[in-house]
């Protein structure tokens, strides 16, 4: 098996493992302030509380393989996105710390300013984590010494702002669905109106995405006509997204949750398996494009790295999954509570 | 201003501001594990108080940590794009190691040591927080280990490509401009890597250094409350866990300083002439306590020990330390100034030096401040053995409490100095004698976006603090919770207590 298509796996499964944990706890920062009154935004937090900083994880892992294994990519592209990258610190720090501050002060003004900050950060993370994938779809300019030939201005265009406010509204939806799963009482029943309107708007987004993808990315329609193969696991993807709302009404909240994570899995595979083998798609000018073979390490690297992963990746799931299951069950607030 | 001073400003910025957040959380980390263990060991409540308060303050320091360390893995990418190219294949896998090792056992039990003191029995809560402090000690491995190699570059050769096809570099070749963006440092033995030259003992000296900000965080904040009268039962035994601590840790890591410094002298005898102010290379080299480096004219004025610097490098008061005036070598500047007569080499070195001033500086500030604090620590030691420690009654008992109030201080101001030595000691290169920090910028980033990102780094970074101290002081203001055998605690909790009041 080749080590560079395991790697391109890898770390489309780093990422992938990213948006589907950290997406719901943007998603919750996202509809954070629209729940009203202070136990509503506790039980918010607190939802998330024990397992935030573990989903951020996911995106320091990705980046350090993606640095380790394809150096020119992270190279290229880190330096070529440089203030929304930088505007991405600003929005994660700002909500990793509210969600640490905000309770810690009884006081109306304090609390409220944590409150914004954190649906602020929460909200500005997914936005650009989506412009950024927009971009990446889309392609940018690449010059033949592999630097970033783009320009701040050139990477806001219609496309990948539009797929920023997919990113945001698919990540609200998957906040949703983990909030009904996690809540009880009152807030529950809040959460669980919003529910269908989330889906509904995600759904609309995402098929006004699909056509700008058909008129924007000419490149994407070819490829999906050369491989064929891939159109089922976008339609598998959209069943399953299908079947969120019929779960959600049956009342089986952790199905939904497992049937967004999945379709968000499917919509990663539909991306990756359409990209392969580019990491980087150079636009207007193919040939520069950066690819697992141009841009990685040598062998030897991605080798040791690929023994890393394999003592690493099962530990990291176990404990995972110990720990989700430790804080399974509705989320209740304690003294130990945020 | 230009992109190379602002990135390296931004850089140094952020890193030093991270940098106030893991050494607490390393030394922190060890701390609970202590009074955990006691607290299950003895059931005295008082030690479950502590755990439980320290685990608090333990929570705010890590979140910060955690949100100021993204900074910079992105900044790696962002700042050091060249840099990322060159050395990707040695130093990502590090990076990567330390996310998959460190961070998420870290960051998982975390969870459960913060949120399950009553969701999960006794031994799986101590089990998690000793896990939590593992992996806090584990990101400091595999982050030393990559800074290392830039320090100690080992088990690697550099390679270009000619026609697609991998091309070996030999050894010791200059990298040039033209190189830039093609010529790439790869693995070729990754343990001699991971253990180069100098990785162990400086991972040593950086561990200590961090018990140190752990154990006088405990002390400070214990005097703190002795002088206000306040949880005296709760006071004392934390000062006892965190005296105890500090002493350690300021023993071991006087004895890893010296272990670090000789394997600077061996192989970075620029950074050590730098560090020491050495200009002349003279049999019986004296060490200098702290002064003023003239560098135009070549000296260094304060009061100097004659022969000891010889000695403590080499053990031997009549070898010479080599002075910046013989540095670097003849046989570097032939390899790196191809065209340069030997007559001009003396002209050349300055070049190869780093800032002597700052170097010299830090490293003396670092020096003095953790010789102070081995004096402090092994005086409260003294006090706590013939019972003075926890008295208020003399002027000089409360003072000695203020400064161990302050000591908190010292092990921060150490930890940063130590690291300006090290990092400063190294320019101009950012992979020892392999690549110049000027060679490693980013070369699309203009130095409007770093002075805009600069600027965003600062007030975020200046907000962020504030906040940090404002909740800390409220937090200590606010003390330790007494909870003996509230309703709250789950009954497996409850039954050490019972058992240790059958015990007695």
């Amino acid at each position: 098996m080749d080590l560079h298509i395991i790697w391109f796996v890898l770390v489309g499964v780093l990422f992938t493992g990213y948006a589907m944990l950290d997406g719901f706890d943007l998603g919750v920062g996202t509809l954070h302030l629209f729940i009203k009154g202070d136990h509503g935004r506790r039980i918010f937090l607190n939802s998330i509380g024990p397992v935030w900083d573990g989903n951020e994880v996911w995106l320091v892992t990705g980046g350090g393989a993606l640095f380790a294994a394809f150096p020119d990519v992270y190279a290229t592209v880190f330096s070529g996105f440089y203030i929304p990258f930088m505007l991405l610190l600003v929005a994660l720090i700002f909500r990793a710390v509210a969600i640490e501050f905000r309770s810690k002060e009884p006081w109306g003004w304090w609390r409220t300013m944590w409150d914004i900050a954190f649906a602020a950060g929460s909200v500005l993370s997914a936005l650009l984590i989506g412009v950024a994938m927009g971009n990446v779809v889309m392609g940018v300019p690449v010059r033949p010494d592999k630097e970033f030939g783009g320009t701040f201005l050139g990477m806001l265009n219609p496309y990948s702002i539009f797929l920023g406010l997919t990113t945001v509204a698919l990540f609200a939806m998957h906040g949703g669905i983990y909030l009904a799963m996690k809540t009880e009482g009152e807030v529950q029943a809040t959460v669980r109106g919003w529910v269908p309107k989330l889906i509904g708007i995600f759904i609309a987004c995402y098929v006004c995405f699909n056509m700008l993808t058909l008129i924007y990315c000419p490149h994407v329609l070819e490829t999906v006509r050369a491989r064929p193969w891939i159109m089922p696991v976008v339609l598998v993807g959209v069943l399953i997204v299908m079947n969120i709302p019929r779960e959600i009404h049956k009342g089986r909240e952790f199905n939904a949750f497992l049937s967004s994570c999945a379709g968000m899995g499917l919509m990663m595979a539909a991306f990756g398996l359409t990209y392969f083998p580019n990491m980087l798609y150079s636009n207007p000018d193919p040939a520069n494009s950066l690819n697992i073979y141009n841009a990685a390490s040598t062998e030897k690297t991605l080798g040791i790295m690929l023994v890393i992963a394999i003592i690493g990746v099962p530990l990291v799931l176990a404990y995972t999954a110990c720990i989700y299951w430790v804080f399974r069950g509705k989320t209740q607030l304690t003294t130990h509570s945020y | 201003m230009d992109v190379e001073i602002l990135s390296r400003v931004q850089f140094a910025f952020t890193a030093a501001f991270h940098y106030l957040y893991p050494p607490l959380s390393i030394g922190l980390g060890v701390s609970l594990v202590v009074m955990e263990g006691m607290w299950l060991r003895t059931g005295n409540p008082l030690f479950h108080n502590m755990a439980r308060f320290w685990t608090r303050v333990f929570a705010l320091t890590f979140a910060i940590g955690v949100a100021t360390g993204i900074v910079m893995e992105f900044e790696f990418g962002t700042n050091w794009a060249t840099y990322s190219r060159f050395v990707g294949d040695i130093f990502g896998s590090a990076l990567a190691a330390e996310g998959i090792f460190a961070f998420f056992l870290e960051s998982g039990f975390l969870a459960v040591l913060l949120f399950g003191w009553n969701k999960v029995g006794p031994k799986l809560h101590f089990f998690s927080t000793c896990m939590v402090c593992f992996g806090a000690h584990f990101s400091a491995v595999w982050i030393v280990v990559a800074n290392s190699w830039m320090q100690t570059p080992a088990g690697y050769h550099l390679e270009t490509r000619a026609a697609g096809q991998p091309v070996v570099l030999p050894e010791g070749h200059a990298v040039t401009g033209a190189d830039l963006g093609t010529v790439r440092a790869v693995v070729d033995n990754f343990w001699e890597m991971v253990f180069n030259p100098s990785s162990m003992e400086r991972l040593a000296h950086v561990v200590f250094g961090a018990w140190m900000a752990g154990a006088f965080l405990v002390v400070s904040i214990s005097a703190f409350y002795l002088l206000r009268g306040r949880h005296l039962p709760f006071a004392k035994a934390s000062m006892k866990v965190g005296v105890a601590f500090a002493i350690v840790a300021t023993m071991l890591q006087m004895i890893s300083g010296d272990i670090a410094a000789r394997t600077v002298v061996e192989e970075q005898p620029i950074k050590l002439a730098a560090m020491e102010g050495v200009f002349e290379t003279t049999p019986g080299t004296p060490m200098t306590l702290f002064g003023w480096v003239d560098v135009k004219n070549r000296t260094v004025l304060g009061p100097q020990m004659p022969g000891l610097l010889s000695v403590l490098a080499w053990g031997d008061a009549s070898k010479p330390v080599q002075g910046l005036l013989d540095l670097p070598e003849d046989a570097f500047l032939a390899r790196w100034h191809p065209d340069a007569k030997e007559a001009d080499y003396a002209a050349l070195r300055e070049a190869y030096w780093p800032p002597v001033q700052a170097t010299f500086q830090f490293y003396h500030i670092m020096i003095i401040v953790g010789t102070a604090l081995l004096g402090v620590a092994l005086l409260a030691g003294l006090k706590w053995f013939r019972g003075t420690l926890f008295r208020t009654d003399t002027f000089l008992r409360r003072a000695f409490l203020w400064v161990l109030v302050l000591s908190v201080l010292g092990p921060q101001i150490a930890n940063q100095s130590g690291w300006f030595t090290a990092e400063i000691g190294r320019q101009p290169w950012i992979v020892y004698e392999l690549l110049k920090t000027s060679q490693a910028l980013s070369r699309v980033v203009t130095a409007n976006q770093v002075l805009l990102s600069m600027i965003l780094f600062l007030l975020v970074y200046a907000l962020l603090f504030a906040a940090f101290i404002f909740l800390l002081t409220r937090k200590i203001q606010h003390g330790p919770e007494p909870q003996d055998e509230s309703e709250e605690m789950p009954e497996s909790w409850k039954r050490i207590i019972r058992n240790r009041a059958a015990r007695a």
